[in-house]
C-alpha cells in the first residue's frame, strides 16, 4: 500500500512551515531514518526522517514551497512490492485536516474552550458540599495545660502509634531532640527506623519523603524551618502537589512537611518569612496554619492521616505558649474550616497563625472603645474556608485582615479579592490589610519591630473601616 | 553539631535503621561488581528468552516511531520524546525484575520504560494524545504517566526529580522490608542536578535498596557529556559515597541483562545502592523539536549501523536457530499492536470538560 507522507509538525507550535528542501528524488529508495527533506519551522530548519521503507513514488510539493500547512501530502511512497511509477496520488486535501479536530488547538480554539470550562466551573460549585464542623468536646472532658510544641509532639506520636505507616524524618530529629524540641520524645518510644536524623540536604530529603509517600508510606517531614524548604520546593510544588492529577488519580502522596515558618526574632532577613501565600497558590496542597494547641494537634493528626500532600505551618514563637486543651482519645479537626475564637458584631478581623493573637489582643482593646470586633481564624490556607468569612462579613459588613507577612501577593490579598468578589454587596467600607512592611525583615531590634505586624496597627485599621479612626 | 561531635552515638542509631556494610572497612571495593560483570559479560538466554526481550524491544521501537509520526501529524502535542536507540536499557534491565515486588521510576523519556513494563500500549499511546482512555486521563501527557498497578512511579519532568523520589521508593521497601529494590534511572543530563548527590548520600549512609541507572545517551539536550561534565565516566561519581560502580554496554542487550543479574543480587544481598552507568545513544533529537544540529549525521549512522541495539539481538537470534521468517512474523505482529494503539489513540474522545477539576485533592474538604 501506497504511504503518504504529509507535512509533520516539528515543535509544539508549528502550524506551518517550508518546504525547504528535498534531499531524495522521485524513484528513490529510502529506508527507515533516511532523511527526505528539510523543513523550515518558526523555531529552526528540522530534517525530515522516513519512517517505512520504500520507493519514493510522487513528490507533490516541491521545494521552496513556503506556508505548507502541517498534514499537507507532501509526497507519497510505494511500499514493497509497489510499482513507484503507479502509485495513486490522492487528492490535495487539506481541508479536512483544517477542520479535524485532533489538531494542534490555536489561540482561539484555546479561548473557546477556556470560557466552556467557565460553565462547567460553576456546574460544579452548584454541587453542595456537606460542611463539616469541629467535633463538639463533651461536658466534663478534663482540661490540661500543655505548650503548643508538646500539643505537636502528642499528635505525632499519637498517629505513630496508631498507624505503623508513619515516620518522621528531618534534621535534628531524633537524637537531638529536634532543634525546637517538637519531636521530643519520640526516638525514644519509636526507635531509629521511625524517627531518622537526616544530613542537612533538604532538597534530598523531601525528595525522599514525597518518593515513599507514594511508595504507600506516611511521612512526617519536619524542616528545620520553613525558610529551609525553598531547597525543597520543587518536590512539594511538582513532584507532591501535582502528581494524583498528572496520573489521573492513581498516585496519592500522602506526605505532611511541617516545620517554624514566619519570622522568629532577631534572625534576619533569610530566616525569617511567611510561605503561607507561597503554598496556598498551589492547587494539589492542603497548607494549614494553626494558632493555637487545640488547633495544632487537631490539626496535624488530621494533615497525617489525610490522602493529600500538607504543608503545616508552625510559628517559634508560638511553641513556648501555654494553652488549654481538652483531654480527648482521638482528638482529630477537620480540614479547611475556619474557626471563629471570639464573636463580635460590629466588625471582622480575619488572621491566621501568629496574627490571631494580635488580633484577639486588638479585640480586646477595641472592646474598651466601644467596638465589638469578631476574629476569624483561617486555620487551613488551602482550601481556604470563604464561607465562614462571607458569612462573618454578611454579619459585620467591615472587615480587616491581620497577617504576620508581606502584604503583596498575600493571603490579605486573596481574602479582599474573596470579599470583592463575593461579598461586595455587604461591604460598608473598603476591607482593609494589615501585613508587615513589604521589606526583608532587618536585623536590630528598633527595625525588626517597625517592620512586623502588631496590635496598635490593626485596632487603627479596624477603626479606619469603622469610620472611628 | 550533634553528628560530627558524637559520632559514635550517630553510628549507633544508624545502624538501627539500616546497618551500613563495611563503611571504614578494607573490603570496600568499588570495583567489585564490574569485576564481576567483566568475568562473564554477557547472560546466556533462551531461544524462548531472547525472542520475548527482542518483541519488547521491537515494540518499543515501532511504538516510538509511530509516535513521531503522530506527533508530525499534529496529534500529539507539546514535548515528545522518543527512547529509539536506547531499547536495551529498559528492556535488559526491566526483565530481570520481579514483578509486583519491585518499582521503577524514571524521567521525562518514559514510553520505553512503561512497554518494557508490559504496560498496554494502547492506554499509552492515547495518553500521548490526551484522551479519556490515557494511562493518565489525558491530564499528564508524554512525560507524566504513572502505573501504580506496575509499580512503575513515573513519567517525572523535572530533571532529576526522579532520584530522590526512587530513593524514597527505596526507603519505603527498606522501611516496609518487602524485599523489594528501586531502579531509578536518570540521564547524563541529570547526573549534574545536586539532589542526585544528596540522594546518594543518603541511600548509602542507609543502605537503601536502589539501583541508580544513568542512561547515557551522550547529550543533555544539545550540550554533550564532554562540554558538561568533568567526569564524563558516570559510574565512578558514586566513588564519595561508597557505592560501587559499574560501567555498562546499554548497546548489548545481554550484556545489560547481565549486569542487571549482578546489581540485583548486590542491592537483595543488603549491599545498598549500586549505581549503573549505560553507554546508549538516542537516534532522534532530544525532542520531536530538537533539530539536533549539535552532532553530525554520520555520527548517528555509523551508531546505528555498527551497534544498533536491535539489530544485535537479530543476530543473537539467528545464531540460536530462530528463522529470518519467524522474525518477520513477529515484526508484522508488533506492526499490528502499534497501528491497533495508534487507532485506538486517535478514535478514543478527549476527556469529558468535568475532568478539568477531578484528581486535584484525593479527599473532599
Amino acid at each position: 500500500m501506497a504511504i503518504e507522507l504529509k507535512m509533520p509538525a516539528l515543535s509544539p507550535t508549528m502550524e506551518e512551515g517550508t518546504l525547504a528542501r528535498w534531499l531524495v528524488k522521485e524513484g528513490d529508495t529510502v529506508s527507515a531514518g533516511d532523511v527526505l527533506a528539510e523543513i523550515e519551522t518558526d523555531k529552526a530548519t528540522m530534517e525530515f526522517e522516513s519512517i517505512d521503507e520504500g520507493t519514493v513514488g510522487k513528490i507533490l510539493v516541491p521545494e521552496g514551497s513556503e506556508g505548507v500547512k502541517v498534514g499537507t501530502v507532501i509526497a507519497v511512497l510505494a511500499g514493497e512490492g509497489e510499482d513507484a511509477s503507479a502509485v495513486q496520488v490522492p487528492e490535495a486535501d487539506t481541508s479536512s485536516e483544517e477542520q479535524s479536530p485532533e489538531k494542534g488547538g490555536s489561540v482561539t480554539e484555546k479561548g473557546e474552550k477556556a470560557s466552556a470550562s467557565a460553565s462547567t466551573a460553576e456546574l460544579m460549585e452548584a454541587k453542595p458540599t456537606p460542611r463539616k464542623a469541629d467535633p463538639e468536646i463533651p461536658a466534663g472532658t478534663n482540661m490540661v495545660k500543655v505548650t503548643l510544641r508538646e500539643a505537636l509532639r502528642d499528635g505525632m506520636a499519637e498517629e505513630m502509634r496508631r498507624d505503623e505507616r508513619v515516620f518522621v524524618m528531618g534534621e535534628e530529629v531524633a537524637e537531638y531532640q529536634g532543634a525546637y524540641k517538637v519531636t521530643q520524645g519520640l526516638l525514644e518510644e519509636f526507635g531509629p527506623k521511625r524517627v531518622i536524623d537526616t544530613p542537612i540536604t533538604e532538597y534530598g530529603f523531601a525528595g525522599i519523603g514525597t518518593g515513599a509517600a507514594m511508595g504507600g508510606l506516611r511521612p512526617v517531614i519536619e524542616f528545620m524551618t520553613f525558610n529551609f524548604a525553598m531547597q525543597a520546593i520543587d518536590h512539594i510544588v511538582n513532584s507532591a502537589a501535582k502528581t494524583n492529577y498528572m496520573s489521573g488519580g492513581q498516585m496519592r502522596c500522602p506526605v505532611v512537611f511541617r516545620g517554624p515558618n514566619g519570622a522568629a526574632s532577631r534572625v534576619g532577613a533569610q530566616h525569617s518569612q511567611n510561605y503561607g501565600p507561597w503554598y496556598a497558590s498551589v492547587p494539589g496542597l492542603i497548607v494549614i496554619a494553626p494558632y493555637d494547641a487545640h488547633d495544632a494537634k487537631g490539626l496535624l493528626k488530621a494533615a497525617i492521616r489525610c490522602e493529600d500532600p500538607v504543608v503545616f505551618l508552625e510559628n517559634e514563637l508560638l511553641y513556648g505558649r501555654t494553652y488549654e486543651l481538652a483531654q480527648l482519645d482521638d482528638h482529630v479537626l477537620p480540614i479547611g474550616k475556619a474557626r471563629i475564637v471570639r464573636e463580635g458584631k460590629d466588625v471582622t478581623i480575619v488572621a491566621y497563625s501568629i496574627a490571631v493573637g494580635l488580633a484577639l489582643e486588638a479585640a480586646e482593646q477595641l472592646a474598651g472603645e466601644g467596638i465589638d470586633a469578631e476574629v476569624v481564624d483561617l486555620r487551613t490556607l488551602r482550601p481556604l474556608d470563604t464561607e465562614t468569612v462571607l458569612e462573618s462579613l454578611k454579619k459585620t459588613n467591615r472587615l480587616v485582615v491581620a497577617e504576620e507577612g508581606w502584604p503583596t501577593c498575600s493571603i490579605a490579598s486573596e481574602i479582599i479579592a474573596v470579599c470583592m468578589e463575593q461579598g461586595f454587596d455587604h461591604l460598608d467600607a473598603p476591607v482593609m490589610r494589615v501585613c508587615n512592611e513589604d521589606v526583608p525583615l532587618p536585623y536590630a531590634a528598633n527595625l525588626e519591630k517597625l517592620a512586623l505586624i502588631d496590635t496598635p496597627r490593626i485596632v487603627s485599621a479596624v477603626k479606619k473601616v469603622c469610620y472611628k479612626g | 553539631m550533634a553528628r560530627a561531635s558524637n559520632p559514635g552515638i550517630s553510628k549507633k542509631s544508624a545502624a538501627a535503621f539500616a546497618e551500613p556494610q563495611g563503611s571504614g572497612s578494607d573490603n570496600f571495593s568499588l570495583r567489585s561488581l564490574q569485576d564481576t560483570l567483566e568475568s562473564d559479560r554477557r547472560y546466556q538466554a533462551t531461544q524462548e528468552e531472547l525472542l520475548h526481550l527482542y518483541e519488547q524491544m521491537l515494540l518499543i521501537r515501532r511504538f516510538e516511531e509511530r509516535a513521531g509520526q503522530l506527533y508530525g501529524l499534529g496529534l500529539i502535542g507539546g514535548f515528545c520524546h522518543l527512547y529509539i536507540g536506547q531499547e536495551a536499557v529498559a528492556v535488559g534491565l526491566q526483565s530481570a525484575l520481579e514483578e509486583g515486588k519491585d518499582s521503577v521510576i524514571t524521567g521525562y523519556r518514559d514510553h520505553g520504560h512503561m512497554l518494557a513494563y508490559g504496560i498496554d500500549p494502547k492506554v499509552i499511546m492515547a495518553e500521548l494524545t490526551g484522551r479519556q482512555a490515557g494511562i493518565s486521563k489525558g491530564k499528564g501527557g508524554s512525560m507524566h504517566m504513572f502505573s501504580t498497578e506496575h509499580a512503575f512511579y513515573g513519567g517525572h519532568g523535572i530533571v532529576g526529580a526522579q532520584v530522590s523520589l526512587g530513593g524514597g521508593l527505596a526507603f519505603a521497601h527498606k522501611y516496609r522490608e518487602d524485599g523489594g529494590l528501586c531502579l531509578a534511572y536518570f540521564g547524563d543530563g541529570a547526573s549534574n542536578q545536586g539532589q542526585v548527590y544528596e540522594t546518594f548520600n543518603m541511600a548509602s549512609l542507609w543502605q537503601l535498596p536502589i539501583i541508580f541507572v544513568v542512561e547515557n545517551n551522550q547529550y543533555a539536550m544539545g550540550t554533550s557529556v564532554k562540554r558538561s561534565s568533568a567526569e564524563t565516566e558516570f559510574y565512578r561519581r558514586g566513588t564519595a559515597f561508597r557505592i560501587p560502580g559499574m560501567k555498562v554496554n546499554g548497546m548489548d542487550l545481554l550484556e545489560v541483562r547481565q549486569a542487571a543479574k549482578v546489581a540485583i543480587a548486590h542491592v537483595r544481598g543488603g549491599g545498598g545502592p549500586v549505581l549503573m552507568e549505560l553507554e546508549t545513544y538516542r537516534y532522534r533529537g532530544h525532542s520531536m523539536s530538537d533539530p539536533a544540529k549539535y552532532r553530525t549525521r554520520e555520527e548517528v549512522q555509523g551508531v546505528r549501523e555498527k551497534s544498533d541495539p536491535i539489530e544485535g539481538a537479530k543476530a543473537d537470534l539467528l545464531k540460536l536457530g530462530v528463522t529470518e521468517e519467524q522474525l518477520k512474523d513477529i515484526d508484522k505482529r508488533i506492526r499490528a499492536t502499534v497501528s491497533e494503539a495508534a487507532d485506538f489513540a486517535e478514535k478514543s474522545p478527549e476527556p469529558e470538560p468535568t475532568e478539568l477539576y477531578t484528581d486535584v485533592l484525593v479527599e473532599s474538604y
